[in-house]
């Protein structure tokens, strides 16, 4: 229906703060995009500019090929979902749904057929004579969601939609949200902080720091070759474990594989190193072994993690299932060759 | 439940309600029922001997076509002061919301004029509009408009009613400007996602939510404009041309201290401590529970 291009968009706020210092996405028609990234760097400033909620200091943002950097929120034709809902709270829900509906002129009898519809998409036709006050936290979620759907905009904008939420339904509406956006095949543009959330629903994955983009892409891309040590540490939960080098060695380290000359940072993720109990054995596959001392073991159930002191630094594994190891125990890790990452001084992938 | 203090002690719980009770009796129910005697006593024309005629006065009184004019006046002014006061303080509301440069100095200066005395005020406006000195009045003569609030009726309600406002705005604008900070942005931006041009988020959004705050403003104002105008109608019109801006309580001024009919005065003072009782009783029904959106 709608492809959302920006070019070198920059906000600078009045006060002088710059927000966002030259961001520029394509995003492909019926894509989901997820802009992840640290409190405070830009993200919903991006999306509020999107929406035409905030001014576009520099650079320019179309949608459907139209440049809409002078056009306000009410002809855009998008549609967003607050982080706290904003249903208004002196209407029932029909009215909250029907609202933007009524504003474009829309027939009575067209009115009532597309809110009855969208609200049994969702499940709310028993909420529909409700006030917002007289729901609960999810069924809000889920009014916001029906809202936003059923004016059946060019764009949907996704504002941390899902964070006031408790851990199990955010589960569940991350699904329902997935799934009704493959379905009505709107594009997309959400935005979370939650690295999980953007892995598991990014069809384009933007990862953000400091109003800039670090790296975009499909998730999984991204995942296994991240483009800086920034990406490396904010995707994949625990995060990546990473080591100084030092011209190329690495004090820790039994063995390490050739390095790449100019590395400064080594980095392998946690679901990528093995525990050989085994003493000696050097590696022949050129994998990098260090030992390493457990501080502290964390089982999860089906999986432990163990929190470790190398010689280069702290270090998290992952083994799978039980693990007998206690605090205190040394240990050697591996990690093949494939699953090293090197970045450079600047940070950068090398 | 509150917890409840329990005293030991049986006689100093009144002790310490003395005071307060000391104020209330001497300063309230003393008066009230004065009043409320007075109001069934009738004075001799030399006020030598008085006479108990239980509620002849109030029968006098309200069939009296010069009170039911002051009934009359006392409606027509209060909704016209109410509803300019809160209609300009809301508009001046909803504009300050909008400056987004030195928005605190625009909100200190619409404050001041609360801070002038209700006379002062109404000299202000009586001078400015003066049919011979006034330089407000000379530009709406030059306008075309006959202009002579002291011979002509309607336009000393204007008057009045135009310093009466006058005051009351600033109060109006502190709780309007409050009442629109506590709604939401994100409410008005959804709405303007939502289609909604400036005029239907205004009224459709913003109005509605504000509801909480115009009904108490409102019950404030007409409280205000019956009660607390005397001191704006005394300097600028004292109650005329005719009866003109005679409102009750300056009715009850007229009859009691310029004209000292002192029953008839009495009678109308416990008219209009009902009326007081019944608003402030509204207030507290209303106001304190009802008309709130969580
Ligand atoms: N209205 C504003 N005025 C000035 N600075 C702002 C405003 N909104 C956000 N900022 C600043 O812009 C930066 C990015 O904010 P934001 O886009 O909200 O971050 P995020 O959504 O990624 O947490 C922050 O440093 C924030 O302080
Ligand atoms: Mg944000």
């Amino acid at each position: 229906m709608a492809t959302v291009d920006l070019k070198d968009v920059r906000k600078v706020y009045p006060g002088g703060v710059e927000a966002v210092k030259g961001v520029s996405i394509a995003i492909p028609d019926k894509a989901l995009c997820v802009l992840v990234g640290p409190s405070g760097c830009g993200k919903s400033t991006l999306l509020r500019m999107i929406a035409g909620l905030e001014t576009i200091s520099a650079g320019s943002c179309a949608i459907d090929g139209k440049v809409v950097n002078a056009i306000g929120p009410t002809e855009r034709d998008i549609a967003m979902v607050f982080q706290n809902y904003a249903l208004y709270p002196h209407m029932k829900v029909y009215d909250n749904m029907a609202y933007g509906l009524r504003n474009r002129g829309t027939p009575k009898d067209e009115i009532d057929r597309r809110v009855r519809s969208t609200a049994k998409t969702l499940e709310l036709e028993h909420l529909l004579e409700r006030r917002p006050r007289e729901l609960s936290g999810g069924q809000r979620q889920r009014v916001a969601m029906g809202r936003a759907i059923v004016r059946n905009p060019k764009v949907f904008l996704f504002d941390e939609p899902l964070s006031n939420l408790d851990a199990k339904l955010r589960g569940q509406m991350r699904v329902e949200i997935k799934n009704l956006q493959r379905s009505l095949g709107v594009t997309s543009v959400y935005v979370t902080h939650d690295q999980l959330e953007a892995m598991t629903l990014a069809d384009v994955l933007v990862v953000m720091n400091a109003g800039l983009v670090e790296q975009s892409g499909a998730p999984l891309d991204i995942y296994e070759k991240p483009a800086s040590t920034f990406v490396a540490s904010f995707i994949g939960a625990p995060p990546m474990n990473l080591l100084p080098l030092r011209s190329g060695q690495f004090e820790g380290a039994v063995t390490l594989p050739a390095v790449p000359g100019n590395a400064a940072t080594l980095g392998f993720r946690p679901e990528d190193c093995e525990v050989r109990v085994e003493a000696g054995g050097i590696a022949a596959d050129g994998a990098l072994r260090l030992l390493a001392r457990v501080e502290g073991v964390e089982p999860v159930g089906a999986e432990s993690f163990l929190y470790c002191q190398a010689a280069g630094g702290r270090i998290v594994v992952r083994v799978p299932g039980r693990t007998e190891l206690q605090a205190g125990d040394q240990l050697p890790v591996f990690a093949r060759r494939e699953k090293l990452h090197f970045f450079g001084s600047d940070g950068k992938r090398v | 439940m509150s917890p409840r203090v329990v005293f030991p002690n049986k006689i100093l719980p009144y002790l310490l309600l003395a005071p307060q009770l000391a104020i209330t009796l001497v300063f309230f129910y003393w008066p009230a029922s004065q009043a409320l005697y007075q109001s069934m006593l009738r004075e001799d024309p030399f006020g030598l001997s008085s006479k108990f005629v239980w509620f002849a006065n109030f029968r006098k009184v309200l069939s009296d076509p010069n009170y039911l004019n002051s009934v009359h006046v006392t409606i027509v002014f209060s909704v016209a002061t109410a509803a300019v006061a809160m209609s300009v303080a809301l508009l001046l509301a909803v504009m300050a919301d909008k400056v987004v440069r030195s928005r605190g100095l625009y909100r200190t200066l619409m404050i001041w004029p609360y801070a002038v005395a209700p006379a002062i005020a109404g000299m202000l406006w009586l001078f400015l509009f003066n049919p011979s000195i006034g330089s407000l009045a000379y530009g709406l003569r030059w306008l075309g408009i006959s202009w002579d609030p002291l011979l002509n009726g309607s336009q000393a309600m204007v008057l009045v009613v135009a310093a009466a406002s006058w005051k009351q705005i600033s109060y109006n604008f502190l709780f309007f400007v409050a009442g629109l900070q506590a709604i939401p942005k994100t409410l008005i931006e959804a709405a303007a996602i939502d289609g909604a041009g400036e005029h239907k988020r205004f009224w459709t959004i913003v109005f509605p939510l504000l509801a909480p705050t115009t009904f108490f403003l409102l019950v404030v104002n007409t409280v205000y404009a019956f009660f607390d105008t005397f001191g704006i109608i005394h300097a600028v019109t004292g109650g005329g041309p005719g009866k003109a801006t005679e409102t009750l309580v300056y009715k009850v001024y007229n009859d009691g201290f310029v004209n000292l009919i002192l029953g008839d005065s009495a009678a109308q003072s416990v008219i209009l401590m009902a009326i007081v009782i019944a608003l402030t009783a509204i207030q507290f029904r209303y106001v304190e529970r009802k008309v709130h959106y969580g």
